[in-house]
């Protein structure tokens, strides 16, 4: 291993986001360390879900750097931060609807399927087995996931708990090596919730996947992360384990309001 | 009144029944028909699947293609160099349509993209006749307008070779969109821009790739319908067909613009020949029109297409 395999996977430095006159971060730093389950926390409009998407593209900073792996890769599209081998989910579901749950997951696997575009068309055996064992793959992910049956449902139509999953199936299908989720548990019962946290903590744990996730529920963030980062008004305002962070006085204050005693 | 009831419901299929290698050349030229139709209206669903948009100068493409090969024929270009010229002037055609008018417009409204396909149209209309001029043109591909017999079917080479081109061209393409990885691709684009991007997909180079196909699309197609009826500005009206085969298919459908194409071909030929003397012939023109307006009442999503749901 290089020098570099040592520090953080993710490195976001001094990281500023303006929409016109609203400063939705403002000069947020974050690491996250390879292998650990990171939980971003905060009030409704804290800047979370941008934060996110700064990271995986879709927003750029005006202000601060993003490093993956040591590398600066503050302006890169989404699709060439997908190439880096970060893979997401989105607070609303952005699944594919109208294909098959297995055609979903399959798509994860574009970029593993190697290859050009367009002489997979015309140059069709190796495009064949490739499908085959992408497909072997997916299976895999599937089982994982205790999806089987559904395999051939379109998403659209699968409840919205089962559409999560499939979500977090269609991520992992494209073996990332940070994993982040927006509120992969908002709109669950406490059963699908249980689901979810046992596969986050399995994908951590079996494949050692580094993910940073968003979520709203404190009890479960307490339970399956290693570390919270606490956001607020755009500014980071705790960072550290859970036990910790559940007694900082600035979060208190964050959530409950100024003026506790 | 018998007398209608008759010529509508038992006259046409008695003589169907009467002279059924006349009824096999009314069909064969029927799916002749209807192939060019799915050609053109593939055109229209892989630009609309993959990006949403309804792209009005599908038609236009044709004609320019057809307008490309065949001035260039005119000064001397060999068939095989003006065709491989042409392809070049339709990718490079996608290239630019995808700087120029769909990356500006990113993100906006379905209306304002058809609009500018609109602006397109008339560019394209006009660019073409400027450099090749607006004379009425003779494509000669090489294949002689004649027939022959077979087993007392008499058989248009001509037609039965551009049948053949794009039943080829068809399925190339269904196989292209429905079982490979760009295909999928192309479907999750259609799906979900946001998560399209999330999982690696470049929208530009899926958008590029989407009309330079609707652009090779529209080479055979002019070819084909150039070779017919002269290239002339009559041809981008041959996209008004499409819009029936569209709503018969599905906007989102390959495979219903191919089937699509079919019925509507099929059913104007059997309207025109064994129903048309009913009510004095010209049946072609409308035939498919009324076909769209049924679908539209009864199942407007098409035969293949995705049903819409919209939830309150």
């Amino acid at each position: 291993m290089t020098a570099e395999a040592a520090g953080p996977l993710l490195e976001v430095e001094g990281v500023s986001v303006r929409f016109g006159a609203l400063l939705a971060l403002s000069g947020v730093s974050l690491n996250v360390q390879r292998g650990e389950i990171l939980a971003i926390i905060g009030p409704n409009g804290a800047g979370k879900t941008t934060l996110l998407n700064v990271i995986s593209g879709f927003y750029h900073p005006y202000e601060g750097r993003i490093l993956f792996e040591g590398r600066d890769r503050t302006r890169l599209s989404p699709p060439d931060v997908a190439e880096l081998g970060v893979a997401r989910t989105f607070q609303n579901v952005a699944l594919f609807k109208g294909m098959s749950v297995l055609d979903n997951l399959m798509t994860g696997r574009l970029l593993k399927m190697g290859g050009h575009f367009l002489l997979d068309a015309i140059w069709w055996g190796p495009a064949r087995r490739q499908e085959l064992a992408n497909r072997a793959f997916v299976e895999r992910v599937i089982d994982f996931l205790e999806i089987q049956s559904i395999r051939k449902t379109p998403a659209g139509k699968l409840p919205y708990g089962l559409q999560k999953r499939v979500e977090l199936g269609r991520a992992l299908a494209a073996e990332p090596k940070l994993l982040l989720l927006d509120e992969p548990m908002a709109g669950m019962n406490v059963e699908e919730k249980e689901d979810m946290s046992r596969f986050i903590l399995d994908v951590n744990g079996e494949f050692g996947t580094t993910i940073a996730l968003i979520e709203h529920d404190m009890g479960v963030v307490m339970d399956i992360s290693d570390r919270v980062a606490v956001l607020d008004y755009g500014r980071k305002i705790a960072d550290g384990p859970p036990e910790h962070v559940r007694k900082d006085a600035a979060v208190l204050d964050a959530y409950l309001g100024a003026g506790h005693d | 009144m018998t007398e209608i009831l008759y010529g509508v419901f038992v006259g046409p299929f008695r003589d169907m029944a009467g002279s059924p290698a006349f009824l096999v050349e009314v069909l064969l030229g029927g799916v002749a028909t209807g192939l060019m139709y799915s050609l053109v209206a593939l055109g229209f669903v892989l630009i609309f699947k993959a990006s949403g948009v309804f792209n009005f100068a599908q038609g236009v493409m044709v004609l320019f293609a057809a307008l490309t090969l065949v001035g260039l024929m005119e000064r001397g270009v060999p068939v095989a160099v003006a065709l491989v010229i042409t392809m070049a002037v339709m990718v490079g055609l996608a290239f630019l349509i995808e700087r120029v008018v769909l990356r500006p417009l990113v993100n906006q409204e379905a209306i304002i993209l058809f609009m500018a396909t609109i602006g397109l149209n008339f560019f394209l209309e006009g660019f073409g006749e400027m450099v090749w001029g607006a004379n009425v043109k003779k494509l000669d591909v090489g294949i002689p307008d004649r027939s022959f017999i077979v087993a007392g079917v008499q058989i248009n080479q001509l037609e039965m070779s551009a049948a053949a081109t794009a039943a080829v061209l068809v399925a190339i393409l269904a196989v292209f969109f429905q079982r490979t990885r760009i295909g999928r691709a192309l479907r999750a684009v259609a799906d979900d821009h946001e998560a399209a991007l999330s999982i690696g997909i470049p929208l530009k180079t899926i958008w590029l790739i989407v009309w330079s196909v609707a652009g090779l699309v529209a080479i055979v197609a002019g070819i084909m319908w150039g070779a017919k009826s002269g290239v002339q500005f009559s041809l981008s009206l041959v996209a008004l067909k499409a819009l029936p085969v569209l709503i018969l298919g599905g906007f989102t459908s390959v495979p219903g613009a191919i089937v699509g194409g079919l019925i509507v071909g099929v059913g104007e030929k059997l309207g025109e020949v064994y129903w048309g003397p009913l009510v004095g012939g010209a049946i072609e023109n409308w035939f498919a029109y009324v076909i769209a307006l049924v679908f539209l009442l009864f199942r407007p999503q098409g035969l293949f297409g995705e049903k819409i749901i919209e939830r309150v």
